[in-house]
């Protein structure tokens, strides 16, 4: 496009938004993400209609529509990775350097395959079926970071 | 049952940084354009009394974008609503305030401008929640990429498919005015673009863009008062899939396939994969033209590489969102695109007698959301 003014009187100025929050977890959020940062446990919730355990967990199973908040279930801390990104760019927003890994992991006894970093491996050398063991945070986290990353069994 | 149509689409070039321009004034040279072309007035009686806009708060760093254009847009002292999905939402919003008899004329606007912030992929890490997705840092782009790996496994698409989808959209791109201009790429340079996030490279990403677009919509009734070349607008459909990427099925279309049953059921399409002239779908990245092209049932599951092979020649004439449209507005390019072509307009790239055309649109990570629109002539 060509600019019927001159270029040379135009201004550009930086700006930023960062905006302080107060987050609440939900009810079943918070039991999970306290359960995980003080006593090392991840937990699942099932529905017994469908048989189907999440994590993360939730208050209602969106197929069958029961409320399934009190229907917790403790999943181990090892799992499969089932699908992974190898991140190579840099950004503000990423929680690591590149290149790490970011995987699916299907916990043992879940059914849904939970977001997380998988480390301790080479990246170029990372598959599909990895098995893959939960290493938490060594501070209290109190968000899913309360598990630093996965790494290889 | 009364029909919508399209009577008059403007916008202005995409390109890669529009620094010296607000998007407000994006936006005033399509809305200008349009005035221009149909004569429509701001008259409370006759002329258009409902605004529909697109936008995204978060590219714009603010609250309520759209109260920054409702000047631009004439929408003082009537209505205006805005659509904070991708801008093919923003079409079927309006074609369903006409078809309800609620409106009989309604302006659409959309506008995004990408290169406003410092990192397109930090904005993105937004649209996570701050417990369980945001904190791992995933992105629209990782989130792709996880989608990406388990389709190119599932249809067995090879980095050549990837290829020449890349060099399809600049091709097509080039032949389009309104496109990015973009650099033309060899095969070599695709299957050497650096890595993003595996397996999508830079080149399989849709670059950073600036645009806006506007289309005037019209009940039957009053069309010949602005156009003798309407585009009607016969099927939408939408469909939300599940937000936990592990809760979906990533490469099973679930959301599009039901999408495009709603469109097809509408506009009576029986077998999509012959019924149309052209095709237009939301690909910001490389790999999902054949997917979607499974989703919305041109071509069988999973046999999305072969669909590729056979030249994708009605597909993405304008050089699709690969080739250069920002977020919020991939899928009104498509239909902008689709317009253009139904109404004979399209130049070089025009597909002769078009009739009937199909726009897909998506909305969120990895295709959380898509939208179907079917345009004839």
């Amino acid at each position: 496009m060509h600019p019927n003014f001159d270029l040379s009187d135009c201004y550009t100025i930086q700006g930023k938004l960062a905006l302080p929050y107060t987050y609440f977890a939900g009810s079943v959020g918070s039991i999970f993400l306290t359960t995980l940062r003080d006593r090392r446990k991840i937990m699942g919730i099932k529905c017994h209609t469908c048989g189907k355990v999440f994590v993360p967990p939730r208050q209602t199973c969106e197929r069958c529509l029961e409320d399934i908040r009190d229907q917790w279930v403790e999943l181990g801390d090892t799992g499969t990775l089932e699908n992974f990104t190898v991140v190579r760019y840099a950004d503000r927003h990423l929680p690591r350097r590149p290149p790490f890994v970011l995987g699916l992991i299907r916990l043992d006894g879940a059914d849904t395959p939970l977001l997380h970093l998988v480390a301790g491996v080479v990246v170029d050398r990372v598959a599909e079926g990895l098995r893959v063991r939960a290493v938490f945070a060594a501070q209290p986290e109190n968000t899913i970071l309360g598990i630093d990353h996965f790494q290889p069994l | 049952m009364n029909r919508v149509a399209i009577c008059a689409v403007a916008q202005i070039k995409n390109e890669p940084d529009i620094w010296y321009q607000r998007f407000q004034g994006m936006v005033l040279e399509c809305f200008e354009s349009i005035v221009r072309q149909t004569g429509v007035t701001f008259d409370m009686e006759q002329g258009i009394r409902n605004v529909v806009t697109c936008s995204d708060d978060v590219f714009d760093a603010r609250t309520i974008s759209d109260n920054a254009v409702t000047d631009v847009v004439g929408a003082h002292f009537r209505g205006e609503e805005k659509v904070a999905q991708d801008g093919l939402n923003a079409l079927g919003y309006a074609a369903a305030a006409i078809l309800s008899g609620h409106d009989d004329l309604i302006l659409v606007m959309g506008h995004c401008k990408e290169s406003q912030s410092e990192s397109r992929l930090m904005n993105t890490n937004l649209a996570f929640d701050p417990f369980y997705c945001r904190p791992l840092g995933l992105d629209f782009l990782t989130a792709a990429a996880l989608q990406a790996r388990a389709y190119m496994r599932k249809a067995k698409l090879t980095e050549h498919h990837l290829a020449q989808v890349v060099m399809h959209a600049r091709a097509n791109g080039a032949r389009n005015p309104y496109a990015r201009d973009n650099p033309p790429v060899t095969e070599t340079d695709v299957l050497t673009s650096p890595l993003l996030a595996d397996p999508i490279r830079q080149l399989h990403a849709y670059p950073v863009t600036d645009w806006a677009a506007g289309m005037l919509l019209c009940c039957e009734e009053r069309v010949h008062e602005f156009t003798e070349k309407p585009v009607w607008l016969t099927g939408f459909g939408s469909c939300m899939d599940s937000y936990f990427l592990g809760d979906r099925d990533l490469t099973g279309n679930f959301a599009l396939k039901r999408a495009a049953r709603r469109a097809y059921s509408m506009a009576d399409i029986a077998d999509p994969s012959t019924a149309f002239d052209l095709v237009e779908l939301n690909d910001a990245y490389a790999y999902q033209l054949p997917l979607w092209a499974e989703g919305t049932g041109l071509t069988p599951e999973g046999s999305g590489g072969a669909w590729i092979e056979s030249g994708l020649d009605r597909v993405n004439r304008s050089g699709g969102m690969l080739n250069g449209n920002p977020i919020m507005l991939g899928g009104l390019a498509r239909a902008l695109e689709c317009a253009l072509q139904l109404r004979g307009e399209a130049g070089e790239r025009q597909v002769d007698g078009a009739r009937r055309a199909l726009a897909h649109g998506t909305t969120g990570a990895a295709g959380q959301h898509h939208a179907v629109l079917i345009l004839e002539r």
